[in-house]
């Protein structure tokens, strides 16, 4: 279970503090897909990046099954990132090695033996349909492929979380679904507790039990999707369902 | 014409070898270990920024400085003012021997920029993400940005490296022997045009070689060509 407590983020521009998420309180049960919806620069990117201290929270907290990891540093701060996966929007791929290469990398940080990482990187692959690619380079993938790689790559340690950081946003409709359908199954066949940012309410529906809608550095509503969907309370949440009355 | 060239070849061929060994020996020695150092100051560079893997004020504004110092110096008058270092370090300040040294000096600098130069264009998603892994700063190091860098490093070795053998040049101007010595002595000196033409005709020979071979290599590694 992440329990996220009161927490904030300030950056200093120059002599300027501005402030990307503020008292943000949220709890992800383990085996949640969570959705995080907002616009862009609403603050949803940074949050996410709070979950595994790539960016360090002003003030606040993380808890993880109870555990405060606010302030992990050294190697409780590398124990704590290695059980976690995540994949990006631009997926992040090493372009100079192999998609086997890329799904071994995490493996070699954390002095996986040579074989077993191979063999497992192997078994990956094949687990995202890409089995029969695997001495291919990424420029030489889709980009839907190339997300499915770094899927394979963000599972390779058995992260008991995974983190996507708007995994769809550079997708067409077509992979988005495929790519949607390889997360869910992610979530509900190997239980993988699964937090989805994005800014498309479909990406939510179609695959998240449970959301939080954040506008100008706050969370604004949280709940089940069902119940979000169907009764939305605040204007946001509103136009993010593309409930949009234009003659007002 | 033809008996001309035969006895320019006769009587010169030893004299420009030599030369050629000498401006080789003096260019791939200094590289090397003007490489080796420049790549430790240019990764402190880029993992010391304030928005590096690494951050650290200090660190970075001294190395910093260090590279700005070296890079300001031009070689000749640096080569002159390290002579007693020289001596103390090579065991002599001439020839072959005294030049690889201020070479090494001098370069390094220069290296570490474009070493800086050459990381710094990795996407910081990549970065980011082995951050996201929980990589150790070596392991970032080792495993993302030298060999993701690996195309661009080369194709910086070879401006690098030219750098390098037109340095030689101006050792030769103190002594250090090699193609720039003879075509000052023979060419400047004693004005042996011929010498002098041949020599640079060398020299362009050389650098185009030299080229070739590291944009062939920098091909060849790089992985985001499609084939």
């Amino acid at each position: 279970m992440i329990e996220v407590r009161s927490l904030s983020k300030n950056y200093k521009m120059k002599s300027q503090e501005f402030t990307a998420i503020r008292d943000v309180n949220l709890t992800i049960q383990d085996g949640d897909c969570f959705g995080i919806i907002g616009m862009s620069g609403a603050g949803k990117s940074t949050l996410v990046r709070c979950l595994n201290l790539l960016e360090k929270p002003s003030s606040g907290s993380i808890l993880i099954d109870g555990k405060d990891i606010t302030h992990y540093q050294g190697k409780e701060l590398l124990a704590l990132r290695r059980s976690m996966g995540m994949i990006f929007q631009k997926f992040n791929l090493l372009m100079q090695r192999t998609i086997l290469e890329n799904v071994m990398l995490p493996m070699e940080i954390c002095g996986v033996k040579k074989e077993t990482r191979r063999k497992r990187a192997a078994e990956l692959l094949d687990l995202v349909g890409l089995g029969d690619q695997a001495d291919k380079y990424p420029v030489q993938l889709s980009g839907g492929q190339q997300q499915r790689v770094s899927i394979a790559r963000a599972l390779a340690n058995d992260p008991r979380v995974l983190l996507c950081d708007e995994p769809t946003s550079a997708l067409d409709s077509l992979t988005t679904n495929t790519i949607l359908k390889l997360l869910r199954d992610i979530n509900r066949k190997m239980g993988v507790t699964v937090v989805i940012i994005t800014h498309e309410i479909s990406v939510v529906e179609k695959i998240c039990n449970r959301m939080a809608v954040i506008d100008g550095s706050v969370i604004v509503e949280q709940g089940d999707v069902n119940d979000i969907i169907n009764a939305p309370t605040q204007e946001i949440t509103k136009k993010l369902l593309g409930r949009v009355n234009w003659d007002a | 014409m033809w008996t001309t060239i035969t006895e320019f070849v006769d009587r010169y061929h030893q004299l420009l070898l030599d030369g050629i060994r000498d401006t080789l020996v003096m260019t791939i020695t200094s590289f090397f270990f003007a490489y080796v150092l420049g790549l430790f100051l240019g990764v402190l560079l880029v993992i010391s920024k304030p928005h590096g893997i690494r951050p650290n004020r200090a660190c970075n504004v001294i190395v910093g400085w260090i590279v700005n110092i070296g890079r300001a110096i031009p070689f000749i008058i640096l080569m002159i003012s390290i002579m007693p270092l020289t001596k103390a370090i090579m065991g002599t300040k001439l020839g072959v021997k005294g030049a690889i040294f201020p070479l090494i000096v001098s370069a390094a600098p220069f290296v570490a920029r474009m070493v800086e130069t050459s990381l710094s264009e990795i996407d910081a998603g990549v970065i980011e993400a082995s951050q996201a892994m929980g990589a150790t700063t070596w392991q970032i190091i080792r495993k993302v940005y030298l060999p993701e860098s690996l195309p661009s490093l080369i194709l910086g070795g070879s401006v690098s490296f030219v750098t390098i053998f037109a340095y030689t040049t101006m050792a030769g101007a103190v002594g250090a022997g090699g193609l720039g010595d003879i075509a000052i002595r023979y060419g400047y000196n004693r004005y042996e045009a011929d010498v002098l033409w041949v020599t640079v005709v060398l020299l362009i020979l050389l650098v185009e070689i030299a080229q070739a071979i590291f944009n062939w290599l920098s091909r060849k590694t790089d992985r985001r060509i499609r084939r």
